[in-house]
């Protein structure tokens, strides 16, 4: 059974449950009021308008909606302003939910796996934590590179005025390709992110078993 | 011994050759001006930044900064942690309250460290250098040291978010925080507190994965600059900085624009007043030149 269909079997036809076990910060959704604020107040909403801004995801989330819900490419929309966070009269912590929910859709493979910005997401989280520190350069090739090669040449082509300026300034290092700056202790870094690991996974497990 | 001593947290953009290394520079210089030492948290590692979300979960992302407060305990006993840049600033922040706020998750992340050899008794204190500046010194010492006024430079004071929500600084709104443009009039420059995109989001992580999306913004965070007559911009955030500052090229280019405004950091300006070079401000990290505060720095000091 893969990890879907087993939370699938677990909640049924309680999606506000699932949501509140298994995301972080999930069990303020139901504290939502829809009065809308945190959509209007949304940068990237205000410009290009998500599939789904925060309101309408927290009532589709008391709907059941779960496959539409996590399939979305809303929550990657964020851009962790906390435009949202400050100005809900309910004191929802809107941008840990969506980062939650989004969190929890991609760990469940159910986020779209060509959604740039999830991508993005995995992409820097194993930058940072491969050697402690993050590595600029490798960072932006890696996005460029996301597409496949030909495509990465033209990304890496479209931006080069831009690392150009940049490396003139000495705010690039083209030798990050080599020897980045990282951390003296990553092995234990990758030992205590091992257990993190392990002890979330495992209180996940229990709210199911519970 | 230093009239103020911190245990100093970079992060990862302010190292040598990385995007903010010239803020650092000018933060360097600020403090010896100030009297401020700052003294590097021994190997701490990256904050994971909100964007890391996808694969950081809750508990890691909170051990992730946990280890750098249990270094900050055991080689630096007693002093807060200061940082410059608002993601780390932030995610430090953020981690101290969850696990404030939960034991299971305090428990959790000592359970970890251990892992790593490490351990938590006292939650430090996280600061911004902004804080400490308003907080610790004020803006009476601030200005005790202005030898080279910045005379008839106007600058729009771009506070940006995460310098300023969810957290902010004490005793200033969110939705228009003064204390940016109090800095830029204490270093002798104009400051434009009708600036309306103070603090729109520049789009943060969105200007690598979809440029389109927050080169909107950042179109409205300059344009409002020129409408008010701005020199330059001034802003307390790494991301910020960049992100305002390099796509200019960009935006003119899809909206027909003549974007060519310098972004700088208050410790810039503050170095420059201070009667610093250009090369203690930093000045030779921008990627748009600023040529009068190159100029400001060029001249003599008034003493």
């Amino acid at each position: 059974m893969s990890a879907n269909t087993a939370v699938a079997e677990k909640y049924r036809n309680n999606f506000l449950k699932e949501i509140e076990e298994q995301v972080e910060m999930g069990d303020w959704v139901k504290m939502c009021m829809q009065c809308g604020v945190c959509s209007g107040s949304c940068p990237t909403n205000f410009q290009s308008a998500w599939e789904h801004p925060p309101q309408e995801l927290f009532m589709m989330i008391r709907a059941g909606k779960r496959e539409e819900v996590l399939t979305s490419s809303s929550m990657w929309n964020c851009t962790s302003c906390y435009n949202c966070i400050v100005r809900c009269p309910r004191k929802l912590p809107i941008t840990h939910i969506m980062h939650g929910i989004a969190e929890y859709a991609h760990r469940l493979g159910m986020a779209p796996k060509m959604q740039p910005t999830r991508f993005f997401s995995g992409l820097f989280w194993k930058n940072c934590t491969n050697t402690g520190r993050v590595n600029e350069l490798k960072l932006s090739m890696g996005l460029y590179f996301k597409d496949g090669f030909v495509q990465g040449i033209k990304n890496g082509m479209a931006m080069q005025a831009v690392a150009l300026g940049l490396v003139k300034a000495k705010r690039l290092n083209v030798m990050e390709l080599f020897s980045g700056h990282k951390c003296k202790d990553q092995k234990g870094i990758q030992a205590m992110l091992k257990k993190a690991y392990e002890i979330e996974r495992s209180r996940k497990a229990a709210k199911m078993a519970g | 011994m230093a009239k103020h001593e911190y245990a100093f947290y970079p992060g990862c953009s302010s190292q040598k050759g990385a995007s903010a290394s010239n803020y650092l520079t000018s933060v360097e210089a600020m403090c010896k001006t100030l009297d401020v030492k700052l003294t590097e948290i021994p190997d701490w590692n990256c904050c994971g930044a909100s964007i890391g979300y996808a694969e950081a979960g809750e508990l890691p992302r909170h051990v992730m900064n946990a280890r750098n407060f249990a270094l900050s305990e055991q080689h630096l006993p007693g002093q807060e942690i200061v940082a410059t840049c608002a993601a780390c600033w932030l995610g430090a922040r953020e981690t101290r309250e969850r696990l404030s706020h939960s034991d299971t998750l305090m428990a959790d992340t000592r359970e970890a460290l251990k892992e790593a050899g490490l351990i938590i008794n006292e939650m430090p204190n996280i600061r911004h250098m902004v804080e400490v500046l308003i907080e610790d010194l004020g803006f009476d010492e601030m200005k005790k040291y202005v030898v080279r006024p910045l005379e008839g430079v106007k600058i729009a004071g771009y506070v940006g978010c995460q310098t300023n929500r969810p957290f902010g600084v004490d005793g200033e709104s969110f939705e228009n925080p003064q204390y940016l443009d109090k800095m830029v009039e204490m270093v002798g420059a104009e400051s434009i507190p009708e600036y309306e995109q103070k603090v729109t989001c520049c789009g943060g992580a969105l200007a690598f994965s979809e440029p389109e999306k927050a080169q909107a913004q950042i179109k409205d965070i300059v344009e409002s600059a020129y409408d008010h007559g701005a020199e330059m911009i001034v802003t307390p955030c790494p991301l910020c900085q960049a992100n305002v500052e390099i796509y200019q090229g960009h935006v003119n280019k899809k909206y027909g624009t003549k974007f060519n405004i310098p972004v700088m950091y208050y410790s810039q300006l503050m170095v420059v007043a201070y009667g610093g070079d250009a090369k203690a401000a930093g000045l030779n990290g921008q990627v748009i030149k600023a040529r009068r505060l190159e100029e400001i720095a060029a001249k003599p000091v008034k003493r």
